[in-house]
């Protein structure tokens, strides 16, 4: 058996952990630069805003009707995250962290000894007092009937936020009630593909023939349907696969055409990379920079290009990455545009360690340039940190503006919440 | 009023830097005598902390809880997990803001401060009070 425990509008509820005024209210949050709306609580969905909403647009609006909007507060919710996967990691005896606010449980061994329906309302119950967030939690014989049962745990407010679909009577039930589209791993193109050959809701894919299915469409989705009848075919991942490329990319504040600045933002985001690469004990051999002008603007002449460098030997050293992003950048920037996006990628990984030798960069060489990363690395864990490279610049005028962010609770000495 | 020293305390916040003293020095020479002996630092979040998942800082802002130890300023180690019953200090919803207060539950339910300028609050319905967590320790800085 497994369950998956999803969190209800997971940004949004994270804003009023801290926050019991705003437990009725509408509350929406903003992606990067304030731009979009990324995350909404139910309110605020009934208020008819959408995901994607441009803030501009719905801005006043919303405010009128006593709406409140929080720009994107990573640090807060990355928190409450970990707190959550750590309460379910005392509660089941093998989690996969499936997304920053979803997890699989794996239910065997225990599924013999507690009532499932009970065990779920454990789990809600606990994160609930535990950490103020609201979840709901699906049970089901395969991962994908859990996502169904999750999906109807959050549609129908009776179940009071669990569902339990051990019994095939239920699955039968609740998938009828379920659009295709709704089924985890039908995507939009295949669910108007399914639509035309009459298929509109989860249990008329589950009865479809599974070679009509890897004829007519593919191997997955014949999957899919195996596992909507109940045939495990997808296991737990408790170790989370490494990665294969990285990418950090931000959309500026402001329209840049200044290579200094573009320099000092790719640059910040190389050394990003490498603090995620370092992490992952991963080197690459290759860097690619990109940047582009704002698609919206048609006034404004347009340039979008992408250029790679690559390493000789693999290196995660943010030194090499840094040099990488700037001589890429130096290659694509066009003088006079206006350029609102740049970032970079790293791909074609290598594990720590696998490398041919160097003829000109001895071994000791290298053993001391690890270290000092992994020192840089140590330090900006601490508030000692942090410690940055010149090149990702000082002042950050490209950076993002997050001008309604509510304040670091849980990671800043200076943002506790103050109590009377 | 008596103090007893419990040892060296762990830096609370840089408990993921270890500085190895012992290792690199005795390479040559003499091995320290005091090697055999290492012992993990004091740590603070051990003595503080009892469920690292549900316990949150926050920190004190007025006068209304000075007889309780409590002053302006201080950091509260809150821990979600646990039940509010009587007597406790917790962390409560109050006309929409979070305050700290002792909870009274019998005879009636209010909300107490430790400082005779405050009046107790009182709780309406039950329904009203939304109780944050559970107040275990306020760190004051002189």
């Amino acid at each position: 058996m497994f369950a998956l425990v999803d969190c209800n509008s997971f940004y949004a509820s994270c804003e009023r952990v801290f926050r019991p005024d705003l437990e009725k209210r509408p509350v929406v949050v903003l992606s990067n630069n304030d731009g979009c709306v990324v995350a909404l609580s139910k309110e605020a969905k009934s208020l008819g805003i959408k995901m994607c909403d441009p803030w501009f647009k719905i801005k006043k609006d919303y405010k009128q009707q006593g709406g409140i909007a929080f720009s994107s507060n990573y640090e807060l919710y990355a928190d409450i995250s970990s707190r959550i996967m750590d309460i379910l990691e005392q509660l089941a005896p093998r989690i996969e962290i499936y997304s920053i606010d979803e997890a699989f449980l794996d239910l065997s061994g225990i599924d013999s000894c507690v009532n499932l329906d009970a065990f779920g309302h454990q789990c809600l119950m606990t994160i609930k007092k535990w950490t103020g967030m609201p979840v709901s939690v699906g049970i089901g014989p395969t991962k994908t009937l859990a996502k169904v049962a999750s999906y109807g745990a959050k549609k129908y407010p009776q179940t009071k936020g669990v569902v339990d679909l051990s019994s095939k009577e239920r699955q039968k039930k609740l998938l009828k009630l379920m659009p295709v589209e709704e089924v985890w791993g039908v995507g939009r193109k295949l669910h108007q593909h399914l639509n035309k050959i009459g298929v509109t809701n989860a249990y008329q894919l589950a009865q479809l023939d599974l070679n009509y299915i890897r004829k007519r469409f593919n191997v997955v989705l014949a999957k899919t349907a195996r596992e909507l009848r109940g045939e495990v075919c997808i296991d737990l991942e408790e170790q989370p696969s490494t990665k294969k490329q990285i990418v950090v990319s931000r959309t500026f504040s402001r329209r840049v055409t200044d290579l200094n600045l573009l320099n000092e933002a790719v640059s910040d985001y190389a050394a990003r990379a490498a603090v995620k690469l370092r992490r992952e004990k991963q080197t690459c051999k290759l860097l690619s920079v990109f940047i582009r002008t704002n698609p919206f603007r048609k006034q404004d002449t347009q340039h979008r290009e992408i250029f790679s460098v690559p390493f000789i030997l693999p290196t995660n050293d943010s030194r090499d990455l840094i040099k990488a992003a700037r001589e890429g950048m130096s290659q694509i920037f066009r003088k006079d545009l206006q350029y609102n996006k740049a970032g970079i990628m790293l791909s074609d990984f290598y594990d720590e360690g696998v490398y041919q030798l160097d003829l000109f960069n001895p071994q000791e060489r290298k053993e001391l340039d690890k270290n000092l990363m992994g020192l840089i690395d140590k330090v900006n864990t601490t508030n000692l940190g942090p410690i940055t490279f010149l090149a990702q610049g000082i002042k950050k005028e490209w950076s993002m503006k997050r001008e309604m962010q509510s304040p670091r609770y849980t990671t800043n000495w200076n943002d506790l919440l103050k109590v009377n | 009023m008596n103090v007893k020293n419990l040892g060296h305390l762990a830096d609370v916040n840089k408990s993921t830097i270890k500085i190895p003293i012992f290792t690199e020095k005795v390479k040559v020479g003499w091995p320290s005598p005091a090697d055999d002996y290492i012992e993990r630092p004091i740590d603070l979040n051990e003595y503080l902390v009892n469920n690292t998942a549900a316990t949150y800082l926050v920190r004190a802002s007025g006068d209304s809880m000075v007889n309780a130890g409590i002053n302006d300023g201080a950091i509260l180690v809150v821990d979600r997990s646990l039940e509010a019953q009587h007597g406790k200090i917790v962390i409560a919803s109050v006309s929409g803001a979070y305050a700290c207060k002792r909870l009274q539950l019998y005879p009636k339910p209010l909300l107490l401060s430790e400082n005779i300028k405050y009046p107790p609050i009182e709780i309406k319905e039950e329904e009203d009070l939304e109780i944050m967590g559970v107040v275990l320790a306020a760190i004051n800085q002189f």
